[in-house]
């Protein structure tokens, strides 16, 4: 299988690469290993690629009050990144060791997962559940949004044409905190038949779902997880009839909570 | 229409033409001839086409070989030195890591990634970093067993 035929451009900057993507089917390619294999598949068609693989928006970045993440960074420069080893960001790492297979994650970035909006999609749980930010660029301007408020449904963003992810941002816990993520993966393919993200603050406990419903989603905080859960339009398939997924999902958000919450307990001790 | 590529191909550079949608795995396979590197699934889940790309394992079928421009690749054809097997492939040979061979090249480059991160990691870990690695002769636990062996003998390259 390859790819019907397509223009390529290797953007040389970040004005450059949104110069290329006001063409009208010009779609970005990053590590390209959710677009690749749709465009292999005919399901995607575009017309131009824009590599911006080689752009300055790559990195780890841990300052004040925010970590600051680049959306070319891979899934594996995310597992073993030293800036999220502590108890309060570890799901993302704990979360990207989970993506995918060694070869993916080497060429797989967060920001071309996030655009992709597959709602099996594992990070967006975490990223919803710490409250980031996303940060998007296009030649009428820029703008930042919730991370909650990308997704529109399977493979749908409010993303406009045009525009590209230049940055993640995700709000430093406060002190006393603790957060991770857990799945229960399909067997062959890997995604999360359910997955839930959990934030523990000395104030609060948030939870996010992935791959249960169209698109991941904040669970209302401080509700009974189960309660909250019976209300929710669960997806259903051969793989993970609704009311077992549903029932999955509970099993991972008590998991990602006491996870988190033995987290928060380790950092105090 | 054509392209001009630039790549460094186990340590050679090699100039090519291609199409802006062919894929790094038929580059390889098709204009340089280097068809140790194999197709299997071609969707991105076998691990069969597995190269190093700049050191890191990643799927060449799911890589235009426009995104690889300059980079230095390394497939299987690339690791023996003046006619000795790698160290690598010596220990697959030994202990059996393969029937068939179909998935082996792929097995040997992701194997390669891992022990340059860590050459004595645990059974598990082993395990983790070739879950993008199929095979179909069931040869799983002999290939743990090959890893295992290959890390021990790059660890006494290393102090020797």
């Amino acid at each position: 299988m390859i790819p019907a035929s397509v223009s390529y451009v290797r953007a040389s900057d970040i004005d450059h690469a949104l110069e290329l993507l006001e063409a009208p089917e010009a779609r970005v390619l990053a590590g390209g290993q959710s677009l690749l294999p749709v465009m292999k598949l005919r399901i995607a068609r575009p017309e131009l690629v824009v590599d911006i693989s080689r752009l300055p928006l790559r990195g780890v970045g841990l300052g004040g009050e925010e970590l600051r993440v680049g959306p070319l960074t891979t899934w594996d420069e995310l597992a073993s990144s030293p800036e999220l080893r502590r108890p309060d960001l570890e799901a993302i790492a704990e979360c990207a060791r989970r993506i995918g297979d060694l070869q993916v994650r080497n060429r797989g970035t967060i920001g071309g997962s996030l655009a992709h909006a597959d709602p099996a999609s594992d990070m967006p749980a975490v990223l919803i559940a710490m409250g980031a930010r996303l940060h998007v660029r296009s030649q009428k301007g820029e703008r930042a949004l919730s991370v909650s408020d990308l997704f529109v449904g399977p493979f749908q963003t409010v993303l406009e044409h045009g525009e590209l992810i230049t940055e993640i941002t995700v709000p430093v816990p406060a002190e006393g905190s603790g957060s991770a993520y857990v799945s229960v993966e399909h067997p062959a393919s890997g995604f999360a038949l359910a997955g839930a993200a959990a934030l523990v603050t000395p104030e609060t406990e948030r939870v996010a779902l992935t791959g249960i419903t169209a698109s991941p989603f904040l669970l209302p905080e401080g509700a009974d997880p189960e309660a909250a859960l019976a209300d929710v339009d669960v997806l259903g398939d051969h793989y993970a009839p609704t009311e077992y997924r549903r029932h999955l999902a509970t099993v991972v958000v008590g998991r990602a909570l006491a996870a988190a919450r033995a987290r928060v307990a380790e950092a105090g001790a | 229409m054509p392209e001009s590529l630039e790549l460094v191909v186990n340590g050679e550079p090699r100039s090519l033409e291609v199409e802006a949608r062919t894929l790094l795995v038929n580059a390889l396979r098709d204009d340089l001839g280097l068809t140790g590197t194999h197709v299997g699934c071609d969707t991105s889940q076998c691990g069969a086409c597995t190269v190093l790309l700049d050191g890191r394992a990643v799927k060449s079928c799911t890589v235009l070989a426009l995104q690889a421009e300059g980079m230095e690749i390394t497939t299987i054809e690339g690791l023996a030195r003046d006619g000795e097997l790698h160290p690598i492939q010596r220990a697959f040979v030994e202990h059996h890591g393969l029937q068939c061979g179909f998935c082996t090249p792929g097995m040997i480059l992701t194997t390669s990634d891992l022990l340059s991160r860590d050459s004595d990691p645990s059974d598990d870990e082993i395990r983790g970093a070739l879950r993008g690695n199929l095979c179909r002769c069931t040869g799983y636990q002999t290939v743990v067993e090959s890893v295992r062996a290959a890390g021990a003998a790059l660890r006494s390259g290393e102090s020797s």
